[in-house]
This record gives C-alpha cells, sequence and structure tokens, in this order.
C-alpha cells in the first residue's frame, strides 16, 4: 500500500497527455486557434453574403418558380448573349497574356544586369488602374490619337482604325492590365526549373527550339494552367473597361454589366443575383476543364536532381 | 562486359586526338581559366583536379561549348570546334546534379539525344536497352528519376551520355553528391565503362584519391593555371611543387633553413632543433627550403633517448585517432612545429616518441613557406576524409 500511494495521483496524467499526443499527430493543437480570425473573415464577408446572393437568386420577383430567374435568364438571347461575349473578351485576354509572357519570362528567367529594371517596367500597368489605361487607351488609340495619326500619314490607312468603343478596346485594355500578373507567375515558375536541364538538352545534342519544346514547355505546362486559370478569372469580371473604351449596350455587354443593369437600373437583386451566381458557375467551369487536363501532366519538381 | 566491343570500334575511331590552344575565360575582371594547353589522345582518361575556383569546371564547360572561350581554341583534329554551339559538338556530359529531365522516364532520358537525332525506333530502343544494360538499370527503365536513389540517377546519367557513342565524355564531378562507399563504387563503374565502351574522358574533381584512381593522365590545376600534367604515379611520387605535395597527401610541409645541397641531395636543419635530408628534382637556391613528408612515411624509432640516425623527429604526442589498421597521430616537436604521422600501435598523448624517415622520402622544394600554408590550407579544405586510400593505391 505504501509503494501504491504516490503512485495514485499520476496515473491519469499519462492518459491525458496521450490524447493530447494523438490529437497532436493529427495536427490538432492550440496552433490551429490562429486560425479563428481567417474563418471569421471569410465567413462574414465570403461565405455570408455569397449565400445570401444564391438564396436571393431563387426568389425571382416575377415568380415562376425557385428557378425562374435561371429559366428567364436562358430564355433572353439578349441576356443569353452576355455569357458568349463575356467569354469571347475573357478567353482570348488569359491565352494572349499567358502565351506572351512564356517567351519574355523566358529571355529574363537568367540574372542579368537590369533585370529589376525590366521587370518593373513590365509590371507597371498593374499599379496604374483600369480607369487610366481606359482614359490613356482613348486618347492614344482615338480616331485623333497617335496611332491612328500615324497609320494615316504613312498612308497605310485611308481613314482611322475603330479601335475603341468597341470588343478591341475592352481585349486591349484586358491585355494591358492582366499581362504583369501573368507574366509575374510566369517568370516565378520558368525561374524554378532548373537551367542544368536545359545544358544537359544541349550537350545530347537539341538546338534552341528542341530545348524550348521538349524541356522548358513540359516543365512549364502545369505553371501555366494555373496562370491561365487566374488570368481567366481576372479578365471574367471585366467591367469598368468594357464600359469605358467598349461598346456597353452592344458587343460588349458583358455579364458584369448586365448584373449592375439588373440590381441598379431595374431594382431587381435577384436576377443580378442570378447573373452573378451564373458568372461563378461559367468561371468554374472553364477552371475545371483546365485543371483536369493539368492533372494529366507531370507535376513534380522541376529540377535536375541530388543537390539541385 | 561483351557488349561494349561492338562500340569499342565506333568510339576509338571517332578522333585522333582533342588539342585544346591557349584556352582562356575571363568572368568580367576575374580570370578563371588562363592559357590552358592540352592535348587529349583518343581512348584516354583525363582527370582535372584542383580545389573549388581553380578553373576546372570553367575548362570542362569550355570543353562542352556551354561557356565561350575568351581566347585560345579548341581542335578536333584539325577541325576547330570551340566555336561550335554545344549541340554541335557531339560530346556527352556527365552534370554534378545529374540533370535528369524530371518528367521523362529513365528510358526516355536515356532516349532524348537519339530522338533529338531522330534515329529510327527499332535502333533507338536497341541502343537504350544496350545502354541501360551496361548501367543495370533494366528493370527500372520505366520509372522517374525521382523514383530512384542518387547513385540510379547518376547511373542514368551516364548510360544517357553514353548512349550517343559520343566522341569525349565529360563528368563534372559526378561522384559529389554519393555517399562514401557508393563513391568507391561507381568510381570503379565509370572506369569499367571508360574501358569497355572505349570512351575518351574528361573528369573533373577536387578529390585528389578519385583522380589518381581514374586517370590515366592527372591535370593539375591552381588559381587557373596548370601546376602538373603527369600520370597518377608521376604526380603522386614526384609532385612539382608544395602545393601539389599538400593535395597528394603530402600533409608535414616544414619550412627549414638549408644547410648544404648538391647532387639532388638536401640537407636541413636548425641549430639544435630539427634536422632533415631529403631529396630535390630541381636545385634550391634560396636560404629557406620546405620539407614535405608524408604521415605514413614517418616511422617510430623507439624512445627519444636511444634512438640514434639520420632524419631523427622527436615528438610530444597529442592527439591519436584509431583508424582500423594502424593510428593516426598527430605530435608537436620541441620547437612548436605540429607533425603527423602513422602508428601501427595505439600511442597515448603525451607520450614522447622518436620518428625517422628515409632521406628519399623527404621531399624538398624551394619555395616560400605562404606557398606551403596556402597548398596546406586549399587542401585541407577540399580533400574528404583521410587519404588512407590513394596511399594504398600508390
Amino acid at each position: 500500500m505504501a509503494v501504491e500511494a504516490p503512485a495514485r495521483p499520476e496515473a491519469p496524467a499519462p492518459r491525458r497527455s496521450g490524447l493530447r499526443h494523438r490529437l497532436a499527430e493529427r495536427g490538432v493543437d492550440r496552433v490551429l486557434l490562429l486560425l479563428v480570425p481567417a474563418v471569421l473573415v471569410i465567413g462574414l464577408l465570403f461565405l455570408y453574403p455569397m449565400l445570401y446572393g444564391v438564396g436571393l437568386s431563387l426568389q425571382p420577383k416575377n415568380g415562376g418558380g425557385p428557378f425562374g430567374n435561371y429559366a428567364d435568364f436562358f430564355k433572353d438571347s439578349y441576356q443569353r448573349g452576355t455569357v458568349w461575349k463575356t467569354l469571347r473578351l475573357a478567353l482570348p485576354a488569359a491565352l494572349i497574356n499567358v502565351g506572351a509572357s512564356v517567351p519574355i519570362a523566358y529571355r529574363l528567367r537568367g540574372r542579368f544586369r537590369g533585370r529589376r529594371v525590366l521587370t518593373a517596367l513590365l509590371v507597371l500597368p498593374v499599379t496604374l488602374g483600369t480607369v487610366l489605361v481606359a482614359d490613356g487607351l482613348l486618347r492614344y488609340l482615338g480616331p485623333k490619337g497617335w496611332f491612328n495619326r500615324v497609320l494615316l500619314d504613312l498612308h497605310i490607312v485611308d481613314e482611322p482604325v475603330r479601335l475603341i468603343y468597341n470588343y478591341w478596346g475592352v481585349l486591349l485594355s484586358l491585355l494591358i492590365t492582366g499581362f504583369p500578373f501573368a507574366f509575374l507567375l510566369v517568370l516565378s515558375y520558368m525561374s524554378g526549373i532548373d537551367p542544368t536541364l536545359e545544358r544537359a538538352a544541349a550537350t545530347l545534342g537539341a538546338g534552341p527550339w528542341q530545348r524550348m519544346r521538349r524541356v522548358v514547355l513540359p516543365l512549364l505546362a502545369p505553371g501555366l494552367a494555373t496562370t491561365f486559370v487566374l488570368a481567366f478569372v481576372l479578365a471574367f469580371s471585366v467591367f469598368p473597361s468594357a464600359n469605358l473604351v467598349g461598346e456597353p449596350a452592344g458587343e460588349t455587354r458583358v455579364m458584369a454589366i448586365a448584373a449592375y443593369q439588373a440590381a441598379f437600373e431595374k431594382y431587381d437583386y435577384s436576377m443580378a443575383s442570378t447573373i452573378a451566381v451564373l458568372m461563378g458557375v461559367f468561371e468554374l467551369l472553364v477552371i475545371s476543364v483546365t485543371l483536369l487536363l493539368r492533372g494529366r501532366l507531370y507535376t513534380g519538381p522541376a529540377s535536375g536532381g541530388k543537390g539541385s | 562486359m561483351t557488349v561494349g566491343s561492338v562500340v569499342e570500334k565506333d568510339s576509338r575511331a571517332a578522333f585522333g586526338h582533342l588539342r585544346l590552344d591557349g584556352v582562356t575565360r575571363r568572368f568580367g575582371k576575374a580570370t578563371a581559366l588562363s592559357g590552358f594547353d592540352l592535348r587529349i589522345e583518343g581512348g584516354e582518361f583525363i582527370a582535372l583536379l584542383g580545389p573549388s575556383g581553380c578553373g576546372k569546371s570553367t575548362a570542362l564547360n569550355c570543353l562542352a561549348g556551354l561557356l565561350p572561350l575568351s581566347e585560345g581554341a579548341i581542335w578536333l583534329d584539325e577541325e576547330r570546334i570551340d566555336t561550335l554551339p554545344p549541340e554541335k559538338r557531339g560530346f556527352g556530359m556527365v552534370f554534378q546534379n545529374y540533370a535528369l529531365f524530371p518528367h521523362l522516364s529513365v528510358r526516355k532520358n536515356v532516349a532524348f539525344g537519339l530522338s533529338v537525332r531522330r534515329v529510327g525506333k527499332a535502333e533507338t530502343a536497341r541502343r537504350v536497352d544496350e545502354a541501360l544494360r551496361t548501367v543495370e538499370l533494366t528493370e527500372h527503365a520505366d520509372k522517374l528519376p525521382g523514383q530512384l536513389s542518387g547513385g540510379q540517377q547518376q547511373r542514368v546519367a551516364i548510360a544517357r551520355a553514353i548512349v550517343l557513342r559520343p566522341k569525349l565524355v565529360l563528368m563534372d564531378e559526378p561522384l559529389s553528391n554519393l555517399d562514401a562507399k557508393l563513391r568507391v563504387q561507381m568510381r570503379t563503374e565509370i572506369r569499367r565503362i571508360h574501358q569497355d565502351l572505349g570512351l575518351t574522358t574528361v573528369y573533373v574533381t577536387h578529390d585528389q584519391e578519385e583522380a589518381l584512381a581514374l586517370a590515366d593522365r592527372v591535370v593539375v590545376l591552381r588559381s587557373g593555371k596548370v601546376e602538373q600534367i603527369g600520370t597518377p604515379e608521376e604526380v603522386y611520387t614526384y609532385p612539382v611543387s608544395t602545393y601539389i605535395a599538400g593535395f597528394m597527401g603530402y600533409r608535414n610541409l616544414l619550412e627549414l633553413p638549408v644547410l648544404s645541397s648538391g647532387d639532388g641531395k638536401v640537407g636541413l636543419g636548425e641549430k639544435d632543433g630539427l634536422n632533415l635530408t631529403g631529396v630535390s628534382r630541381q636545385p634550391i637556391t634560396g636560404a629557406r627550403a620546405v620539407a614535405a613528408v608524408r604521415p605514413e612515411d614517418f616511422h617510430i624509432a623507439g624512445s627519444p633517448d636511444s634512438a640514434a640516425g639520420e632524419n631523427i623527429v622527436t615528438v610530444r604526442v597529442e592527439v591519436s585517432e584509431f583508424h582500423g589498421r594502424e593510428v593516426a597521430a598527430e605530435g608537436v616537436t620541441d620547437d612548436g612545429r605540429v607533425v603527423h604521422f602513422r602508428s601501427p600501435e595505439r600511442i597515448a598523448p603525451g607520450e614522447r616518441v622518436a620518428l625517422t624517415v628515409a632521406p628519399e622520402r623527404v621531399l624538398v622544394f624551394g619555395e616560400s613557406v605562404q606557398d606551403a600554408a596556402a597548398a596546406l590550407d586549399e587542401a585541407a579544405a577540399e580533400s574528404i576524409g583521410e587519404t588512407t586510400g590513394a596511399k594504398d593505391g600508390g
């Protein structure tokens, strides 16, 4: 008895610490509390408004059941057309931005003098904001702008080329504002490719084009897919430039404009929510297809072996 | 291996000799390699040896075409090749980090060069199988490089370089990322492949043991310049400078005043201090000279009182390390010089012993002590582990 007595009070202690260890193994410990602020912010500022919007879209102003608005949207060709108009802008813009980033990032991947200045110049448009870019485009590409004046004076064209207040204006604006994002991402993916791989390919007889096609592009492809997804989402929600340099009543009446008009011109918040939800659905469709294709690529590390 | 004999003739016939003619490479103001002259005969195994920053990797990259030359020329027989891009030279290269294409299977990695050259499917399959058999990786052919161990990745890198039957194989410290045991194993493998396929190989390393074991001729570089070129035996037995002596395992570099010199025999010593008689291949003109002695050339002559004769060095043992068949010990002479030596029996720190060394085992160099110190520092910083293997090889 005298021996057992001091052992008793200690007995529960190992069990308690045992539970703590088992929880810690599953990643549950007090550090998790650090997530609370983020979860609160996401819940209050993102999840709740989103679910509220979905709920609102299911309560049509004109009746017709919970899916009445969705049916109305697809029945009305003026509304339905916005889907195509938005995709027609966002897909080429994202593709061109990613595509143009590849050769430039390829040139800039190594270290050389002035790399930082050049990178800063390429990234500059991010800081400008859509409205300033739109203003610049209107002046530069307008009928009396520099661009048309040069073309006219060189007698390349007889009358000013129309590049604003239509599809081309919006596309150009999306390219200018979207390129820096795509470029920065592609550059970081490009820098992640071990440069000795290309040198190895060269000693094996591959010329510059072969090295690009057989080594760089396959290793870059997953990163390009990710970049495309982000560039696409950015371009899909185009609103200011579609209004300012586009033709918001005609060929650049994108989904965001349709939603805006529903909400603030017709005061039909339910329909506006419906259009917003549909925007999300179409974005998710494109993203899913892209990520599905990405899953079929090699996505491991882009280094050549040990010690790199 | 028997498969090699077919390839042998292809490779042997590839070229007569390769000549580097004053090859110089500068990076900004720094000269990494200056006036490098070397003639490599077809079928030779050349090791470029030196500490990091000596220019050996620069020389290899210049040969491969990955670095343009600042000056000089490279000739393959009578064709000048230093202006060709790497893909036109037809040299195989094995990189320090292997540089395997991570997105391609082992088979496709090895087939890469063939597929770039549009070699037919059947021919490609046959040659890839043969190369994989040579490096014993047939059963791993469909794995990705990431699924292989370091040693296996290394063998893929070698297979990928030799499948093209290159005129010249360049290897840039290929064993430095492997652990000690695998390193020795792969070293033998590399020499075997070189012989079986009749390759011409240029091998860069900072490990003198590797260079001596593998090469037909060793080129020792120092600060971008050639210090000595010779067979492993020559470089090991007759280093031309304290720098190379330090690199080749002469850990004891003792600077002493010159007492007598003539007939290749040099007497060095201090009054009431260390006295050594050694040999020199050049005439010693200065007042002081450096005596280089390998730790394993010192023998224990007995206790300090009874020992008599030539080249007796009395030391107090400071540290002794057990190395299996022998003990590596560090002692200090009465005037404070550190002496490294070996002993077949265990000796205790604090003990006083008399060491002796045969005069023909003491190499004397008429150089300044700074040279000797620099050589020792560089050698110590670069050599991995002890030099017991090199001793066995010599």
